[in-house]
């Protein structure tokens, strides 16, 4: 038996299919992965991502600490509640883990994925040594994550007039605080909606109001077809320790300015942009296969200009073909890939298939 | 509908196998099968006519998951193969073992079918896994 978030139940009462993820029970689905795919696109779904790791770092060095921690610069966060995603890099530039950063009252709240916990809080406590920041986990908090074209209504419906007018007036990446819950216009399914961190014990209560208001409940094989198709990366897949944020589409996340600013990992992923543009360094990016067939992580790319591999594929269910993230050489040109022993042509497009509904790509 | 209908026999690789009174057989996946794979997005089929031999490779199943291998449970002639699940794959979620079924075949040696498991000793099967 795996560790149980505060809706456990929850996920039993309504029906999940239930599996271990990286040490948690999980919902998978609730029946239909498509089904609650679609529901995200079309109306409001709402996911348990408590298992997702929260970081909580104050004291008067914590800014400093995170500009040296994290490719992507705190000093951005020039209000509280604003949010900023980031890699978190090793020396040699390879990406210890993807997160998000919030700036809040007391500091700042870093999330971290659930399966690298152990290898990030040690990484994190081993390079605040130095610096005058307290770390802190907190696992009595709770996330619950509310997307689709109608989820910022239905969470209004739920909260008192106050709350309700704070949340609907958010700009996207931008959170707030009451007490210990925080609302935040953060996500990861390409739609608009909200997350929602509050104390597990006030979870359950949340959940089933938002099941009466129709709001039905995703489970993580939906979660990952959903972020697929807006383009975003997985850890572990579509990038790790050995890969550059270059090499990963997320040359965004790293803050070359100022240039004083010295974080893990900038001397090396400032050689990897030049390597890349010598042709050393592959791309991530995004291939589309509008035949019948499903690409899969691990299947091999052939380029006019090398291999590559796909590091994260699928059937896309909004657009009722397959659709993939791939690692392969620059200017690659046309490309085809092994499809369980068939080589199949695939179109090379920007990694973003699906933004709030509608496909993004030409 | 039962999830291990008692007038099928089935194969350890969870393909589930229908003789009818003209002593064709048809084929398809059991509902533990589909229930492991999820949704199901595409499903390619055999040629009508292919000659095939039991635990062959005969079909294809894409879920969102994952791709998945089909294997015959039994030897013989293809002379037909189910056209809904072109344009309507899920159908094998729905009912595995009514409308999602997955070709007709011309058996060439019935005596196949007392290798295969019956509901009973499919269901314990299936348990263990």
């Amino acid at each position: 038996m795996g560790q149980k978030t505060s809706l456990y139940q929850k996920h039993l009462d309504a029906g999940a299919k239930m599996v271990d993820f990286a040490g948690w029970d999980m919902p998978i689905n609730y029946g239909s992965q498509i089904e609650e795919h679609n529901v995200v696109r079309n109306q409001a779904g709402i996911f348990d991502v408590s298992h997702m790791n929260i970081v909580d770092v104050s004291g008067p060095d914590a800014q400093k600490f995170l500009r040296y921690l994290l490719s992507n610069d705190v000093a951005k966060l020039d209000e509280i509640g604003r949010a900023l995603y980031s890699g978190m890099l090793n020396e040699t530039g390879g990406v210890v883990d993807d997160l998000i950063v919030y700036r809040m009252n007391f500091g700042y709240r870093v999330v971290v994925n659930c399966a690298t916990r152990d290898k990030d809080l040690d990484w994190i406590r081993t390079h605040g040594q130095g610096f005058d920041a307290k770390i802190e986990e907190r696992p009595q908090l709770a996330i619950l994550a509310v997307h689709g074209p109608k989820a910022i209504e239905k969470v209004c419906s739920i909260l008192d007039d106050e709350h309700a007018a704070a949340t609907a007036q958010l700009k996207n990446f931008r959170g707030f605080e009451s007490g210990e819950r925080f609302i935040a216009r953060t996500g990861y399914t390409g739609e608009k909606g909200v997350e929602l961190i509050l104390p597990n014990a006030e979870a359950p209560e949340v959940w089933d109001k938002l099941m009466a208001v129709d709001v039905k409940p995703v489970g993580l094989g939906a979660r990952d077809t959903l972020r697929l198709e807006a383009g975003m990366n997985l850890y572990g897949h579509d990038m790790d320790e050995s890969t550059s944020p270059v090499a990963a589409n997320m040359e965004q996340t790293i803050s070359w300015q100022p240039q004083d600013r010295d974080f893990i990992g900038r001397a090396a992923v400032t050689a990897h942009k030049t390597e890349q543009l010598e042709g050393g360094l592959p791309i991530l990016t995004g291939l589309v296969l509008e035949q019948r067939g499903v690409l899969r992580e691990g299947q091999k790319v052939l380029c006019e200009n090398g291999e590559g591999v796909i590091t994260s594929g699928s059937f896309s269910p909004t657009l009722k073909h397959s659709i993939a993230l791939a690692r392969i050489p620059l200017d690659s040109g046309a490309c085809q890939v092994d499809i369980r022993g068939t080589l199949t042509d695939v179109r090379i497009v920007k990694p973003n298939f699906v933004r709030f509904g509608k496909k993004v790509f030409e | 509908m039962s999830t291990y209908p008692d007038n099928l026999k089935y194969a350890a690789t969870h393909e589930w196998v229908r003789l009818e009174e003209d002593g064709t057989a048809t084929v398809g996946i059991s509902n533990h099968a589909q229930d492991a794979l999820g949704d199901i997005v595409f499903v390619e089929l055999p040629e009508v006519g292919a000659t095939i031999h039991a635990k062959d490779e005969v079909a294809v199943v894409e879920s969102v998951k994952a791709a998945s291998d089909v294997y015959s449970p039994v030897s013989g002639e293809i002379i037909e193969t189910n056209g809904l699940l072109e344009d309507a794959p899920e159908t094998v979620n729905s009912v595995p073992y009514d409308d999602g079924w997955f070709y007709k075949i011309q058996i060439s040696d019935e005596l196949e079918l007392d290798e295969l498991m019956d509901a009973d000793a499919y269901f314990d099967h299936c348990e263990e896994d």
